[in-house]
Protein backbone atom coordinates (compact mmCIF):
# COMPACT_ATOMS: atom_id res chain seq x y z
CA UNK A 1 0.00 0.00 0.00
CA UNK A 2 2.88 2.49 0.02
CA UNK A 3 3.97 2.11 -2.47
CA UNK A 4 0.45 3.09 -4.24
CA UNK A 5 0.68 5.86 -1.65
CA UNK A 6 3.93 6.94 -2.76
CA UNK A 7 2.73 6.96 -6.96
CA UNK A 8 -0.41 9.21 -5.60
CA UNK A 9 2.22 11.67 -3.96
CA UNK A 10 3.90 11.63 -7.15
CA UNK A 11 1.27 12.51 -8.92
CA UNK A 12 -0.49 14.94 -7.27
CA UNK A 13 3.12 16.92 -7.12
CA UNK A 14 3.26 16.51 -10.63
CA UNK A 15 -0.67 17.41 -11.53
CA UNK A 16 0.52 20.77 -8.80
CA UNK A 17 3.41 21.59 -9.74
CA UNK A 18 1.43 21.71 -14.07
CA UNK A 19 -1.21 23.70 -12.72
CA UNK A 20 1.05 26.47 -10.76
CA UNK A 21 3.48 27.05 -14.25
CA UNK A 22 -0.17 27.28 -16.21
CA UNK A 23 -1.20 30.36 -13.58
CA UNK A 24 2.02 31.39 -13.33
CA UNK A 25 3.89 30.98 -16.36
CA UNK A 26 4.75 34.21 -17.87
CA UNK A 27 4.30 32.67 -21.67
CA UNK A 28 0.82 31.63 -22.56
CA UNK A 29 1.42 28.55 -24.92
CA UNK A 30 3.84 27.50 -22.41
CA UNK A 31 0.72 28.00 -19.96
CA UNK A 32 -1.21 25.82 -22.70
CA UNK A 33 1.41 23.44 -22.69
CA UNK A 34 1.44 22.91 -19.04
CA UNK A 35 -2.37 22.39 -18.95
CA UNK A 36 -1.86 19.44 -20.86
CA UNK A 37 0.09 17.78 -18.17
CA UNK A 38 -1.79 18.73 -15.77
CA UNK A 39 -4.71 17.13 -16.63
CA UNK A 40 -3.05 13.78 -17.60
CA UNK A 41 -1.57 14.04 -14.57
CA UNK A 42 -5.31 14.11 -13.05
CA UNK A 43 -6.26 11.22 -15.94
CA UNK A 44 -3.34 9.19 -13.59
CA UNK A 45 -4.96 10.36 -10.46
CA UNK A 46 -8.39 8.79 -11.71
CA UNK A 47 -6.75 5.57 -12.79
CA UNK A 48 -5.30 5.17 -9.25
CA UNK A 49 -8.61 5.43 -8.11
CA UNK A 50 -9.85 2.60 -9.96
CA UNK A 51 -11.87 4.84 -12.37
CA UNK A 52 -10.17 3.96 -15.74
CA UNK A 53 -13.23 5.17 -18.47
CA UNK A 54 -13.56 8.41 -16.71
CA UNK A 55 -9.62 8.66 -17.08
CA UNK A 56 -9.55 7.64 -20.29
CA UNK A 57 -12.59 10.49 -21.46
CA UNK A 58 -10.51 12.83 -19.38
CA UNK A 59 -7.68 12.20 -21.96
CA UNK A 60 -9.71 12.38 -25.29
CA UNK A 61 -11.83 15.36 -24.20
CA UNK A 62 -9.65 17.66 -21.95
CA UNK A 63 -6.32 16.49 -23.64
CA UNK A 64 -7.53 16.02 -27.58
CA UNK A 65 -10.46 18.01 -28.05
CA UNK A 66 -10.23 21.36 -25.64
CA UNK A 67 -6.60 22.25 -24.90
CA UNK A 68 -5.98 21.52 -28.73
CA UNK A 69 -8.94 24.17 -29.39
CA UNK A 70 -7.47 27.09 -26.84
CA UNK A 71 -3.75 26.30 -28.22
CA UNK A 72 -5.31 26.64 -31.65
CA UNK A 73 -7.27 29.85 -30.43
CA UNK A 74 -3.97 31.21 -28.38
CA UNK A 75 -1.87 30.97 -32.39
CA UNK A 76 -4.92 32.43 -34.00
CA UNK A 77 -4.32 35.27 -31.67
CA UNK A 78 -1.57 37.82 -32.71
CA UNK A 79 1.13 38.50 -30.39
CA UNK A 80 -0.71 36.99 -27.85
CA UNK A 81 2.51 34.86 -27.36
CA UNK A 82 4.86 37.41 -26.79
CA UNK A 83 6.34 36.75 -23.97
CA UNK A 84 4.93 39.42 -21.77
CA UNK A 85 1.65 38.17 -20.61
CA UNK A 86 -0.08 39.42 -17.85
CA UNK A 87 -0.09 37.05 -14.98
CA UNK A 88 -2.29 38.93 -12.46
CA UNK A 89 -5.17 40.54 -13.05
CA UNK A 90 -7.00 43.10 -10.79
CA UNK A 91 -9.09 40.55 -8.65
CA UNK A 92 -5.81 39.01 -7.37
CA UNK A 93 -7.55 39.83 -3.79
CA UNK A 94 -11.06 38.42 -3.69
CA UNK A 95 -9.74 35.02 -6.36
CA UNK A 96 -7.27 34.86 -3.20
CA UNK A 97 -10.37 35.12 -0.59
CA UNK A 98 -12.31 32.16 -2.74
CA UNK A 99 -9.07 29.72 -2.85
CA UNK A 100 -8.11 29.99 0.54
CA UNK A 101 -12.25 29.84 1.24
CA UNK A 102 -12.05 26.38 -0.88
CA UNK A 103 -9.00 24.94 0.82
CA UNK A 104 -10.27 25.62 4.11
CA UNK A 105 -13.32 23.77 3.30
CA UNK A 106 -11.59 20.71 1.60
CA UNK A 107 -9.45 20.41 4.23
CA UNK A 108 -12.33 19.93 6.67
CA UNK A 109 -14.40 17.78 4.38
CA UNK A 110 -11.64 15.48 4.36
CA UNK A 111 -10.91 15.54 7.63
CA UNK A 112 -13.69 15.33 10.00
CA UNK A 113 -16.78 16.38 7.73
CA UNK A 114 -18.31 14.64 4.61
CA UNK A 115 -19.16 11.60 4.32
CA UNK A 116 -19.20 11.44 0.38
CA UNK A 117 -15.25 13.01 0.00
CA UNK A 118 -13.60 10.99 2.98
CA UNK A 119 -15.03 7.72 3.14
CA UNK A 120 -13.75 5.40 1.72
CA UNK A 121 -13.96 4.61 -2.08
CA UNK A 122 -17.26 3.05 -2.86
CA UNK A 123 -17.01 1.19 -6.40
CA UNK A 124 -20.45 -0.67 -7.51
CA UNK A 125 -19.09 -2.71 -10.36
CA UNK A 126 -15.36 -3.73 -11.46
CA UNK A 127 -16.30 -2.42 -14.85
CA UNK A 128 -17.42 1.33 -14.15
CA UNK A 129 -18.12 2.19 -18.32
CA UNK A 130 -20.79 -0.31 -18.91
CA UNK A 131 -22.37 0.71 -15.37
CA UNK A 132 -21.98 4.69 -16.12
CA UNK A 133 -23.76 4.01 -19.64
CA UNK A 134 -26.71 2.49 -17.92
CA UNK A 135 -27.00 5.09 -14.98
CA UNK A 136 -27.33 7.89 -17.46
CA UNK A 137 -29.79 6.71 -19.54
CA UNK A 138 -31.94 5.64 -16.86
CA UNK A 139 -31.43 6.74 -13.28
CA UNK A 140 -29.85 10.15 -14.41
CA UNK A 141 -31.61 10.56 -17.81
CA UNK A 142 -32.99 13.82 -17.05
CA UNK A 143 -29.66 15.74 -15.96
CA UNK A 144 -27.97 13.99 -19.15
CA UNK A 145 -31.01 15.58 -21.55
CA UNK A 146 -30.67 18.78 -19.49
CA UNK A 147 -26.80 18.74 -19.84
CA UNK A 148 -27.06 18.29 -23.99
CA UNK A 149 -29.73 20.98 -24.09
CA UNK A 150 -27.12 23.32 -22.49
CA UNK A 151 -24.33 22.09 -24.41
CA UNK A 152 -26.76 22.40 -28.00
CA UNK A 153 -27.60 25.97 -26.66
CA UNK A 154 -24.15 26.85 -25.85
CA UNK A 155 -23.02 25.45 -29.88
CA UNK A 156 -25.92 27.66 -31.58
CA UNK A 157 -24.71 30.56 -29.23
CA UNK A 158 -21.17 30.17 -30.18
CA UNK A 159 -22.21 29.82 -34.08
CA UNK A 160 -24.62 32.93 -34.02
CA UNK A 161 -20.91 34.85 -32.23
CA UNK A 162 -19.16 33.87 -34.82
CA UNK A 163 -21.62 34.16 -37.91
CA UNK A 164 -21.86 38.16 -36.65
CA UNK A 165 -20.76 40.43 -38.92
CA UNK B 1 -0.98 -23.18 -21.00
CA UNK B 2 2.64 -21.88 -22.48
CA UNK B 3 1.29 -18.14 -23.48
CA UNK B 4 2.48 -14.77 -22.28
CA UNK B 5 0.40 -14.07 -19.51
CA UNK B 6 0.99 -17.62 -17.93
CA UNK B 7 5.03 -16.56 -17.87
CA UNK B 8 4.64 -13.32 -16.43
CA UNK B 9 2.00 -15.47 -13.69
CA UNK B 10 4.94 -17.87 -13.00
CA UNK B 11 7.19 -14.57 -13.23
CA UNK B 12 5.36 -12.63 -10.42
CA UNK B 13 5.12 -16.22 -8.21
CA UNK B 14 8.59 -17.06 -8.17
CA UNK B 15 9.98 -13.54 -6.76
CA UNK B 16 7.22 -13.59 -5.07
CA UNK B 17 8.16 -17.11 -3.14
CA UNK B 18 11.99 -15.43 -2.77
CA UNK B 19 10.43 -12.38 -0.77
CA UNK B 20 10.79 -9.65 -3.47
CA UNK B 21 8.53 -6.81 -2.93
CA UNK B 22 5.48 -6.84 -5.36
CA UNK B 23 6.78 -3.83 -7.19
CA UNK B 24 10.51 -5.09 -8.48
CA UNK B 25 9.21 -7.88 -10.49
CA UNK B 26 6.44 -5.42 -11.88
CA UNK B 27 9.08 -3.19 -12.60
CA UNK B 28 10.49 -5.85 -14.47
CA UNK B 29 8.59 -7.04 -16.50
CA UNK B 30 7.33 -3.19 -17.60
CA UNK B 31 10.84 -2.73 -18.77
CA UNK B 32 11.06 -5.94 -20.40
CA UNK B 33 7.88 -5.71 -22.72
CA UNK B 34 7.99 -1.69 -23.17
CA UNK B 35 11.53 -2.58 -24.83
CA UNK B 36 10.44 -5.36 -26.59
CA UNK B 37 7.56 -3.15 -28.27
CA UNK B 38 10.15 -0.41 -28.33
CA UNK B 39 12.87 -2.62 -30.89
CA UNK B 40 9.45 -4.03 -32.59
CA UNK B 41 8.92 -0.71 -33.49
CA UNK B 42 12.58 0.56 -34.74
CA UNK B 43 12.29 -2.29 -36.87
CA UNK B 44 9.33 -2.48 -38.29
CA UNK B 45 9.19 1.33 -38.62
CA UNK B 46 12.83 1.22 -40.72
CA UNK B 47 11.03 -1.94 -42.98
CA UNK B 48 8.07 0.31 -43.35
CA UNK B 49 10.11 3.33 -44.81
CA UNK B 50 12.09 0.82 -46.93
CA UNK B 51 8.44 -0.59 -48.19
CA UNK B 52 6.88 3.07 -48.57
CA UNK B 53 10.33 3.78 -50.84
CA UNK B 54 10.07 0.62 -52.96
CA UNK B 55 6.17 0.96 -53.44
CA UNK B 56 6.09 4.88 -54.17
CA UNK B 57 9.16 4.03 -56.72
CA UNK B 58 7.10 1.17 -58.40
CA UNK B 59 3.89 3.70 -58.94
CA UNK B 60 6.05 6.07 -60.31
CA UNK B 61 7.64 3.71 -62.56
CA UNK B 62 10.81 3.71 -61.05
CA UNK B 63 13.13 1.03 -58.90
CA UNK B 64 13.71 3.11 -55.44
CA UNK B 65 16.62 1.99 -53.45
CA UNK B 66 18.80 -0.74 -55.28
CA UNK B 67 22.19 -0.73 -53.69
CA UNK B 68 22.40 -0.37 -49.80
CA UNK B 69 22.47 -4.21 -48.87
CA UNK B 70 22.56 -6.13 -52.23
CA UNK B 71 18.93 -7.25 -52.46
CA UNK B 72 16.33 -4.38 -53.22
CA UNK B 73 18.19 -2.19 -51.33
CA UNK B 74 16.65 -3.75 -47.91
CA UNK B 75 19.49 -2.12 -45.86
CA UNK B 76 18.74 1.78 -47.11
CA UNK B 77 16.19 2.46 -44.32
CA UNK B 78 19.54 0.95 -41.89
CA UNK B 79 22.01 3.16 -43.51
CA UNK B 80 19.69 6.00 -43.20
CA UNK B 81 19.17 5.68 -39.53
CA UNK B 82 22.69 5.98 -39.16
CA UNK B 83 23.24 8.91 -40.56
CA UNK B 84 20.65 10.87 -38.84
CA UNK B 85 22.04 9.64 -35.60
CA UNK B 86 25.57 10.89 -36.67
CA UNK B 87 24.04 14.25 -37.57
CA UNK B 88 24.73 17.50 -35.44
CA UNK B 89 21.68 18.42 -33.14
CA UNK B 90 20.93 21.96 -33.83
CA UNK B 91 18.51 23.62 -31.73
CA UNK B 92 17.35 27.22 -33.60
CA UNK B 93 18.44 30.22 -31.47
CA UNK B 94 14.89 31.74 -31.37
CA UNK B 95 13.26 28.30 -30.44
CA UNK B 96 11.33 27.69 -27.13
CA UNK B 97 14.07 25.28 -26.10
CA UNK B 98 12.35 23.11 -23.14
CA UNK B 99 9.47 23.14 -25.66
CA UNK B 100 11.03 22.06 -29.16
CA UNK B 101 13.07 19.29 -26.95
CA UNK B 102 9.86 18.01 -25.51
CA UNK B 103 7.74 17.79 -28.61
CA UNK B 104 9.14 14.84 -29.96
CA UNK B 105 9.06 13.04 -27.14
CA UNK B 106 5.22 13.84 -26.33
CA UNK B 107 4.61 12.35 -29.81
CA UNK B 108 6.49 9.12 -29.75
CA UNK B 109 5.19 8.44 -26.15
CA UNK B 110 1.75 8.66 -27.48
CA UNK B 111 2.52 6.36 -30.30
CA UNK B 112 4.27 3.76 -27.98
CA UNK B 113 1.67 4.26 -25.03
CA UNK B 114 -1.25 3.01 -27.82
CA UNK B 115 0.97 -0.72 -28.30
CA UNK B 116 -0.18 -1.37 -24.45
CA UNK B 117 -3.86 -2.36 -25.57
CA UNK B 118 -2.87 -4.15 -29.44
CA UNK B 119 -3.93 -7.65 -29.32
CA UNK B 120 -1.38 -9.87 -31.44
CA UNK B 121 -2.51 -12.77 -31.07
CA UNK B 122 -4.72 -15.04 -28.02
CA UNK B 123 -3.44 -14.39 -25.22
CA UNK B 124 -0.13 -12.53 -26.30
CA UNK B 125 -1.13 -8.62 -25.18
CA UNK B 126 0.20 -6.09 -23.01
CA UNK B 127 -2.43 -5.31 -21.10
CA UNK B 128 -6.56 -5.95 -22.00
CA UNK B 129 -7.73 -3.09 -20.16
CA UNK B 130 -11.76 -2.98 -19.80
CA UNK B 131 -11.92 0.32 -21.67
CA UNK B 132 -8.92 -1.23 -24.54
CA UNK B 133 -10.20 0.47 -27.39
CA UNK B 134 -11.47 4.29 -25.59
CA UNK B 135 -7.79 4.35 -24.61
CA UNK B 136 -6.11 3.81 -27.41
CA UNK B 137 -8.03 6.11 -28.95
CA UNK B 138 -7.57 8.76 -26.31
CA UNK B 139 -4.03 8.03 -25.90
CA UNK B 140 -3.43 8.80 -29.91
CA UNK B 141 -4.97 12.21 -29.54
CA UNK B 142 -1.76 13.44 -27.77
CA UNK B 143 -0.19 13.16 -30.80
CA UNK B 144 -1.40 16.43 -32.12
CA UNK B 145 -0.63 17.95 -28.54
CA UNK B 146 2.98 17.16 -29.45
CA UNK B 147 2.98 18.30 -33.48
CA UNK B 148 1.48 21.57 -31.94
CA UNK B 149 4.35 22.17 -29.28
CA UNK B 150 6.77 21.46 -32.23
CA UNK B 151 5.17 23.60 -34.95
CA UNK B 152 4.86 26.35 -32.08
CA UNK B 153 7.95 26.04 -30.12
CA UNK B 154 10.36 26.37 -33.51
CA UNK B 155 9.20 29.76 -33.72
CA UNK B 156 9.06 29.30 -37.80
CA UNK B 157 5.78 30.78 -40.02
CA UNK B 158 5.98 26.96 -41.66
CA UNK B 159 5.50 25.23 -38.41
CA UNK B 160 3.44 27.10 -36.95
CA UNK B 161 0.91 27.20 -40.01
CA UNK B 162 1.51 23.54 -40.48
CA UNK B 163 0.83 23.19 -36.35
CA UNK B 164 -2.30 25.30 -36.71
CA UNK B 165 -3.67 22.83 -39.70
CA UNK B 166 -2.71 19.40 -38.06
CA UNK B 167 -4.76 21.00 -34.87
CA UNK B 168 -8.06 21.93 -36.92
CA UNK B 169 -7.73 18.29 -39.14
CA UNK B 170 -7.40 16.63 -36.00
CA UNK B 171 -10.14 17.93 -33.89
CA UNK B 172 -12.85 18.17 -36.96
CA UNK B 173 -11.71 14.18 -38.05
CA UNK B 174 -11.57 12.88 -34.11
CA UNK B 175 -15.42 13.14 -33.79
CA UNK B 176 -16.26 10.77 -37.08
CA UNK B 177 -13.38 8.35 -36.31
CA UNK B 178 -14.70 7.69 -32.11
CA UNK B 179 -18.39 7.62 -33.80
CA UNK B 180 -17.68 5.48 -36.26
CA UNK B 181 -15.73 3.07 -33.81
CA UNK B 182 -19.19 2.60 -31.89
CA UNK B 183 -20.74 0.19 -33.94
CA UNK B 184 -18.34 -2.30 -33.68
CA UNK B 185 -18.43 -1.74 -29.66
CA UNK B 186 -22.00 -1.81 -29.78
CA UNK B 187 -22.84 -5.34 -31.45
CA UNK B 188 -19.77 -6.62 -29.47
CA UNK B 189 -20.79 -4.86 -26.49
CA UNK B 190 -17.43 -4.57 -24.88
CA UNK B 191 -14.56 -2.00 -25.39
CA UNK B 192 -12.05 -4.75 -24.80
CA UNK B 193 -9.60 -5.58 -27.42
CA UNK B 194 -9.44 -9.03 -26.68
CA UNK B 195 -13.20 -9.60 -26.42
CA UNK B 196 -13.48 -7.44 -30.05
CA UNK B 197 -11.52 -10.12 -31.45
CA UNK B 198 -12.64 -13.11 -30.29
CA UNK B 199 -16.64 -11.67 -30.54
CA UNK B 200 -15.69 -11.80 -34.51
CA UNK B 201 -15.03 -15.48 -34.51
CA UNK B 202 -17.62 -18.01 -36.37
CA UNK B 203 -18.99 -17.67 -39.61
CA UNK B 204 -22.17 -15.81 -40.87
CA UNK B 205 -24.42 -18.23 -43.45
CA UNK B 206 -21.44 -20.51 -43.64
CA UNK B 207 -19.44 -18.40 -46.23
CA UNK B 208 -18.43 -15.54 -44.83
CA UNK B 209 -16.09 -14.91 -41.69
CA UNK B 210 -18.13 -13.45 -38.89
CA UNK B 211 -15.74 -9.92 -39.25
CA UNK B 212 -17.57 -6.70 -38.23
CA UNK B 213 -16.28 -5.07 -41.48
CA UNK B 214 -19.41 -6.70 -43.48
CA UNK B 215 -22.19 -5.21 -41.09
CA UNK B 216 -20.01 -2.49 -40.69
CA UNK B 217 -18.88 -1.61 -43.65
CA UNK B 218 -20.07 2.48 -43.91
CA UNK B 219 -18.44 2.46 -40.08
CA UNK B 220 -15.24 0.62 -41.46
CA UNK B 221 -14.83 3.31 -44.17
CA UNK B 222 -15.32 5.98 -42.25
CA UNK B 223 -12.90 4.95 -40.27
CA UNK B 224 -10.30 4.36 -42.20
CA UNK B 225 -10.49 8.04 -44.02
CA UNK B 226 -10.81 9.59 -40.29
CA UNK B 227 -7.65 7.16 -39.72
CA UNK B 228 -5.67 8.62 -42.50
CA UNK B 229 -6.41 11.97 -41.62
CA UNK B 230 -4.72 11.50 -38.38
CA UNK B 231 -1.86 10.33 -39.69
CA UNK B 232 -1.10 13.40 -41.54
CA UNK B 233 -1.17 10.89 -44.71
CA UNK B 234 -2.17 12.09 -48.14
CA UNK B 235 -4.94 13.16 -49.42
CA UNK B 236 -4.97 14.56 -45.89
CA UNK B 237 -1.24 15.54 -45.57
CA UNK B 238 -2.01 19.25 -45.14
CA UNK B 239 -0.10 19.67 -42.30
CA UNK B 240 3.23 18.19 -43.35
CA UNK B 241 2.33 19.71 -47.07
CA UNK B 242 5.73 19.01 -48.65
CA UNK B 243 4.94 21.59 -51.90
CA UNK B 244 4.19 24.67 -50.08
CA UNK B 245 4.97 23.96 -46.54
CA UNK B 246 8.36 22.73 -46.88
CA UNK B 247 7.87 20.00 -44.19
CA UNK B 248 4.95 21.73 -41.88
CA UNK B 249 5.89 21.10 -38.11
CA UNK B 250 9.38 19.58 -38.23
CA UNK B 251 11.08 22.05 -40.61
CA UNK B 252 13.75 22.59 -37.79
CA UNK B 253 13.99 19.56 -36.70
CA UNK B 254 17.43 17.74 -37.42
CA UNK B 255 19.19 14.35 -36.93
CA UNK B 256 17.84 12.30 -34.28
CA UNK B 257 15.18 14.55 -32.96
CA UNK B 258 13.45 14.37 -36.67
CA UNK B 259 13.98 10.83 -36.58
CA UNK B 260 11.95 10.27 -33.61
CA UNK B 261 9.02 12.44 -35.52
CA UNK B 262 9.29 9.81 -38.61
CA UNK B 263 9.81 6.81 -36.04
CA UNK B 264 6.48 7.94 -34.55
CA UNK B 265 4.70 8.35 -37.75
CA UNK B 266 5.20 5.01 -38.89
CA UNK B 267 4.55 3.45 -35.51
CA UNK B 268 0.93 5.23 -35.84
CA UNK B 269 0.27 4.15 -38.87
CA UNK B 270 0.63 0.46 -37.47
CA UNK B 271 -1.67 2.07 -34.29
CA UNK B 272 -3.75 2.57 -37.24
CA UNK B 273 -3.97 -0.62 -38.84
CA UNK B 274 -4.04 -2.41 -35.50
CA UNK B 275 -7.41 -0.83 -34.23
CA UNK B 276 -8.91 -1.50 -37.81
CA UNK B 277 -7.65 -4.95 -37.96
CA UNK B 278 -9.04 -5.93 -34.61
CA UNK B 279 -12.51 -3.84 -34.63
CA UNK B 280 -13.45 -4.85 -38.75
CA UNK B 281 -11.25 -7.61 -39.79
CA UNK B 282 -11.56 -9.63 -37.16
CA UNK B 283 -7.96 -9.30 -35.25
CA UNK B 284 -5.82 -12.55 -35.20
CA UNK B 285 -8.63 -14.57 -36.49
CA UNK B 286 -8.00 -16.80 -39.41
CA UNK B 287 -7.60 -20.60 -39.92
CA UNK B 288 -5.16 -22.30 -38.01
CA UNK B 289 -3.58 -26.29 -37.79
CA UNK B 290 -1.90 -27.86 -34.92
CA UNK B 291 2.15 -27.69 -35.52
CA UNK B 292 3.61 -30.43 -35.01
CA UNK B 293 5.60 -31.36 -32.10
CA UNK B 294 4.29 -27.73 -30.70
CA UNK B 295 1.98 -27.26 -28.46
CA UNK B 296 -1.78 -26.21 -29.07
CA UNK B 297 -2.20 -22.42 -27.73
CA UNK B 298 1.70 -21.80 -29.13
CA UNK B 299 0.39 -23.31 -32.56
CA UNK B 300 -2.96 -21.12 -32.39
CA UNK B 301 -1.15 -18.23 -31.14
CA UNK B 302 1.77 -18.20 -33.62
CA UNK B 303 -0.83 -18.42 -36.26
CA UNK B 304 -2.83 -15.91 -34.76
CA UNK B 305 -0.05 -13.81 -34.88
CA UNK B 306 0.74 -14.64 -38.40
CA UNK B 307 -3.13 -13.22 -39.41
CA UNK B 308 -3.24 -9.99 -37.67
CA UNK B 309 0.41 -8.98 -39.41
CA UNK B 310 -0.99 -9.89 -42.25
CA UNK B 311 -3.79 -7.77 -42.07
CA UNK B 312 -2.16 -4.89 -40.50
CA UNK B 313 0.31 -4.73 -43.01
CA UNK B 314 -2.23 -5.16 -45.90
CA UNK B 315 -4.07 -2.06 -44.34
CA UNK B 316 -0.55 -0.46 -44.33
CA UNK B 317 0.00 -1.10 -48.14
CA UNK B 318 -3.52 0.53 -48.95
CA UNK B 319 -2.30 3.86 -47.42
CA UNK B 320 0.52 3.94 -49.15
CA UNK B 321 -1.31 3.28 -52.04
CA UNK B 322 -3.41 5.76 -52.01
CA UNK B 323 -0.85 8.44 -50.62
CA UNK B 324 1.00 8.39 -53.68
CA UNK B 325 -1.92 7.76 -56.42
CA UNK B 326 -4.33 10.41 -54.56
CA UNK B 327 -4.12 14.62 -54.88
CA UNK B 328 -3.97 16.26 -51.40
CA UNK B 329 -7.56 18.00 -50.22
CA UNK B 330 -7.50 21.96 -49.93
CA UNK B 331 -8.15 23.28 -46.78
CA UNK B 332 -12.46 23.78 -47.19
CA UNK B 333 -12.64 20.86 -48.85
CA UNK B 334 -11.04 19.08 -46.28
CA UNK B 335 -13.41 20.85 -43.51
CA UNK B 336 -16.45 20.14 -45.42
CA UNK B 337 -15.76 16.29 -45.90
CA UNK B 338 -15.18 15.83 -42.11
CA UNK B 339 -18.22 17.85 -40.83
CA UNK B 340 -21.22 17.65 -43.65
CA UNK B 341 -20.24 14.15 -45.09
CA UNK B 342 -18.45 11.79 -42.46
CA UNK B 343 -20.35 12.77 -39.67
CA UNK B 344 -23.39 12.68 -40.53
CA UNK B 345 -22.73 9.10 -42.14
CA UNK B 346 -21.35 8.19 -38.74
CA UNK B 347 -24.48 9.31 -36.70
CA UNK B 348 -26.85 7.54 -39.33
CA UNK B 349 -24.57 4.04 -38.77
CA UNK B 350 -24.86 4.72 -35.61
CA UNK B 351 -28.77 5.45 -34.92
CA UNK B 352 -29.28 2.36 -37.88
CA UNK B 353 -26.98 -0.33 -36.06
CA UNK B 354 -28.65 0.70 -32.59
CA UNK B 355 -31.96 0.28 -34.06
CA UNK B 356 -30.94 -3.51 -35.55
CA UNK B 357 -29.93 -4.06 -32.26
CA UNK B 358 -32.68 -3.41 -30.23
CA UNK B 359 -35.54 -4.55 -32.84
CA UNK B 360 -33.61 -7.58 -33.86
CA UNK B 361 -32.00 -8.91 -37.03
CA UNK B 362 -34.05 -8.12 -39.49
CA UNK B 363 -31.17 -8.45 -42.27
CA UNK B 364 -33.84 -6.68 -44.52
CA UNK B 365 -34.01 -3.73 -42.42
CA UNK B 366 -30.20 -3.76 -42.51
CA UNK B 367 -29.88 -3.76 -46.13
CA UNK B 368 -32.15 -1.38 -46.94
CA UNK B 369 -30.21 0.83 -44.63
CA UNK B 370 -27.05 0.11 -46.13
CA UNK B 371 -28.54 0.76 -49.52
CA UNK B 372 -29.82 4.52 -48.46
CA UNK B 373 -26.74 5.05 -46.33
CA UNK B 374 -24.59 4.64 -49.52
CA UNK B 375 -27.17 6.52 -51.76
CA UNK B 376 -26.75 9.75 -49.42
CA UNK B 377 -23.40 9.58 -48.87
CA UNK B 378 -22.61 9.39 -52.79
CA UNK B 379 -25.02 12.32 -53.03
CA UNK B 380 -23.84 14.19 -50.59
CA UNK B 381 -19.81 13.29 -51.60
CA UNK B 382 -20.65 14.57 -55.03
CA UNK B 383 -22.04 17.55 -53.62
CA UNK B 384 -19.33 18.93 -50.95
CA UNK B 385 -16.33 17.44 -52.73
CA UNK B 386 -16.99 17.51 -56.47
CA UNK B 387 -18.42 21.50 -56.20
CA UNK B 388 -16.03 23.31 -58.72
CA UNK B 389 -13.91 26.14 -57.21
CA UNK B 390 -15.69 29.59 -57.65
CA UNK B 391 -13.41 32.07 -58.76
CA UNK B 392 -14.26 35.73 -56.59
CA UNK B 393 -14.57 38.36 -59.31
CA UNK B 394 -12.17 40.98 -57.70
Amino acid sequence: MTIKLAIFYFLAAFTVWAAAVVVLGKNIVRAAVALIFSFCGMAALYVLLDAEFLAAVQVLIYVGGITILLLFAIMLTSRIGAKTARVINDQAFLSGIAAVGLLVGLIYASTSGIAAISGPPRLPVPETAPFLGRALLTTYALPFEVVSVLLLAAMVGAIILARRE
Amino acid sequence: MMTFAYLVERFYAVTAAWGIPWIIPTLVVMTIVAGVVLGYIAVAAMFLIWWERKISAHIQVRFGPMRVGGWHGWAQSIADGIKLLLKEDIIPAGADKVVFVLAPMVVFAAALAAYVTIPWAPGLIVRDLNIGILYMVSISSLVVVGIIMAGWSSNNKYSVLGAMRSAAQAVSYEVPLVLSLLGPVMIASTMSMEKLVEAQGGWWFGILPKWFVFPQIVAFLVYFTCALAECNRLPFDIPEAESELVAGFHVEYSGMRFAIFFLAEYANMFVVAAIATTLFLGGWQGPWLPLPGLPREVAHGLFGLFWFLVKCYFLIFVMMWLRWTLARLRVDQLMDFAWKVLLPIAFANLIITGLVLVLGKQVLLYVFGIAILLLVAIALAIRTVGKPVRVEKA
